[in-house]
């Protein structure tokens, strides 16, 4: 059985929902999994890292480096003779995967969607043009390193390792992150969360996402995101936005309101479980990849839709 | 300041997707091309740079086809000064591996203080060659970044990650990847279009290096099952409710 080695990020004493799917993809091809954490609190939170046969806590300085962690995690993988490497597709996963990869000198995938055995070694299936095409890819390297879409694989039902061994960065850091301004509120990612409610122009303005604003309130687990276009009108951060210049996602349920559908935006948002699309316009291009659709106006259905999914939620 | 914006020409954000007749790849004959996105970011930033360095050099470099000079011009035009094509005619099909590797070749005889890459192309989307390229170069590297300052040999950078915004601190030379926010790109006047003509543009043969990613298969994704209008009006909330309970059950 192959070893992948997964480097698991962790918040309050437990790994990140994203990195036990990282786990889960592992363990889905049948690969025996090493965590790797690093930071404050790693030895707990290892405890945490359920499928993963045993844990390894990166140790040193106190203060983040993108480029000495990658090294050391390259020292993990070569050590444990691993033929895999995995992390979630965040931010921090994002940007390791590559460092390591140089490292290793071999050819990194981001965003995978499905992780396989092939013999030793591995194969993932990724989109390519923001999921117009999807491309399943083998490599010739040693290892094969990659980043998990989230909310696509399942984490592994099971327990944790039992115990933590160390290892030391030891490589001069050369980029340190020095501060880290925490966001004002615990709002879900829109990659993250399980539902995602979408703006759009048809919103009319700024104030009005009050109303996309409740209904993801009203779900409970949702995020809200936003179109490309009231992004630029600066309605709503980046952060929002959905979509082929934005971030990809795949909730249980996207709901997009007065958002007519352009392909970059489809292309974020069309691997999502269920879609329900409000428009206005019989013809938006939402509907064709909508399961369900309500023609109208936001300003009227909405609130009213807020309303009925809270009658839901209070039943249960 | 010696400063170099990396930059792709990748088909244009409206491409539809057709796989090409041996499954392996994208069928390309109606791709229309553009500067992928964030490098156009990253081509405004390294401008900018020079700007605020008050004298210095932009070297725009790309590793593309011998074709596609029309959108190196035009990166010229927003006020790079020279261009490097590494050409390849067949730069779609590299991994982000063998692409990293060939600029990183040109990069070590450039002598650059800074150099510039959008967050990630918009046709293959790994994120990758930018952390790849410092990783090889043995240089600092900080992706996705929104803020930006550059004195004295050192930079102090600004992201969002998921847990905030993170100030991250390195010595140049360095690989930055633009994120949108960073800047907002310019448009090219009349002037800088005009001047583009004149700037030279370099063409070089890439060292060939073979890929190590294999591509199995390129597929379209399944179509999403027939979907259907629930009704009109908020009339048909009721309707959307039972179908999002019963029929769905994501609620
Ligand atoms: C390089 C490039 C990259 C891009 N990347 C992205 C991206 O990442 N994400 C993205 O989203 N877009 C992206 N776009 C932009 C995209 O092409 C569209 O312009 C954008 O998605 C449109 O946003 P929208 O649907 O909110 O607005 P519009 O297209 O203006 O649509 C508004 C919709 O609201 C409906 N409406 C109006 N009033 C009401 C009402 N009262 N009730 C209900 N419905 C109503 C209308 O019928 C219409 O369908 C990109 C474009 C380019 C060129």
């Amino acid at each position: 059985m192959s070893k992948v080695i997964v480097y698991c990020e962790h918040t309050g004493g437990n790994v990140r929902r994203a990195s036990l799917e990282a786990i889960g993809a592992a363990a889905s091809a049948g690969a025996e999994v090493v965590a790797v954490l690093w930071g404050e609190g790693a030895s707990v939170a290892a405890a945490s890292a359920a499928g993963a046969a045993k844990a390894i806590c990166l140790t040193g300085d106190a203060s983040f480096s993108p480029d000495a962690v990658a090294a050391a995690v390259t020292e993990v993988i070569q050590s444990e003779d691993a033929k895999g490497f995995l992390a979630a597709a965040s931010y921090r996963g994002k940007d390791l995967c590559p460092r390591i990869a140089a490292h290793l000198d071999v050819s990194p995938f981001a965003d995978c969607i499905e992780f396989m055995a092939a013999g030793e070694s591995f194969q993932v299936k990724r989109p390519w043009l923001a999921g117009k095409a999807l491309a399943t890819l083998g490599t010739t390297g040693g290892v094969l390193c990659a980043t998990t879409r989230l909310n696509v694989f399942e984490p592994v039902d099971g327990p944790g390792p039992s115990d933590c061994s160390e290892h030391a960065v030891s490589a001069p850091a050369k980029a340190t992150v020095t501060s880290t301004e925490a966001k004002a509120d615990a709002k879900l990612d829109v990659n993250e969360a399980s539902v995602v409610v979408s703006g759009g122009r048809g919103l009319q303005e700024a104030a009005n996402f009050k109303l996309v604003e409740d209904l993801a309130a009203a779900f409970g687990n949702a995020a809200v995101g936003a179109s490309r276009a009231v992004v630029d009108l600066d309605w709503r951060p980046h952060g929002e936005q959905v979509g082929q210049t934005g971030k990809t996602v795949a909730p249980q349920l996207y709901v997009a309101v007065g958002i007519s559908g352009a392909i970059q935006h489809l292309a974020g948002m069309r691997t999502s479980g269920v879609i329900v699309a409000i428009n206005k316009d019989a013809e938006a291009p939402i509907f064709k990849v909508a399961d369900y659709g309500i023609v109208g106006d936001a300003f009227e259905i909405v609130p009213a839709l807020t309303e009925a999914v809270k009658a839901v939620k209070a039943q249960s | 300041m010696n400063i170099v914006a990396c930059v792709k020409r990748v088909p244009t954000t409206e491409a539809v997707a057709k796989p090409a007749a041996d499954g392996k790849g994208l069928d390309a004959s109606e791709f229309q091309y553009m500067i992928s996105f964030y490098d156009k970011i990253a081509v405004e930033q390294a401008v900018q740079t020079k700007e605020a360095a008050g004298s210095g050099e932009v070297t725009v470099l790309t590793l593309g086809p011998s074709s596609g000079t029309k959108e190196i011009r035009e990166c010229l035009a927003k006020g790079g000064d020279k261009a490097v094509v590494l050409t390849d005619d067949d730069w779609q099909s590299r991994d982000a591996r063998s692409t990293a590797k060939a600029l990183v070749a040109q990069l070590s005889a450039m002598n650059a203080d800074v150099v510039f890459m959008g967050r990630v192309a918009t046709d293959r989307d790994n994120a990758a060659v930018g952390p790849m390229v410092a990783t090889y170069l043995g240089w600092p590297c900080v992706t996705d970044v929104i803020g930006l300052e550059i004195a004295d040999g050192k930079g102090s950078a600004k992201v969002e990650t998921d847990a905030g915004i993170e100030t991250v601190e390195f010595q140049l030379p360095a690989v930055i990847t633009c994120q949108k926010g960073l800047n907002e790109p310019r448009t090219a006047g009349l002037k800088g279009i005009m001047a583009a003509k004149k700037k030279p543009l370099e063409e070089l043969a890439p060292e060939a290096i073979e890929n190590q990613s294999d591509v199995i298969e390129v597929a379209l994704p399944p179509a999403r099952k027939e979907g259907r209008i629930v009704g009109e009006g908020a009339a048909a909330v009721p309707a959307l409710i039972d179908a999002l309970q019963n029929e769905a059950q994501v609620l």
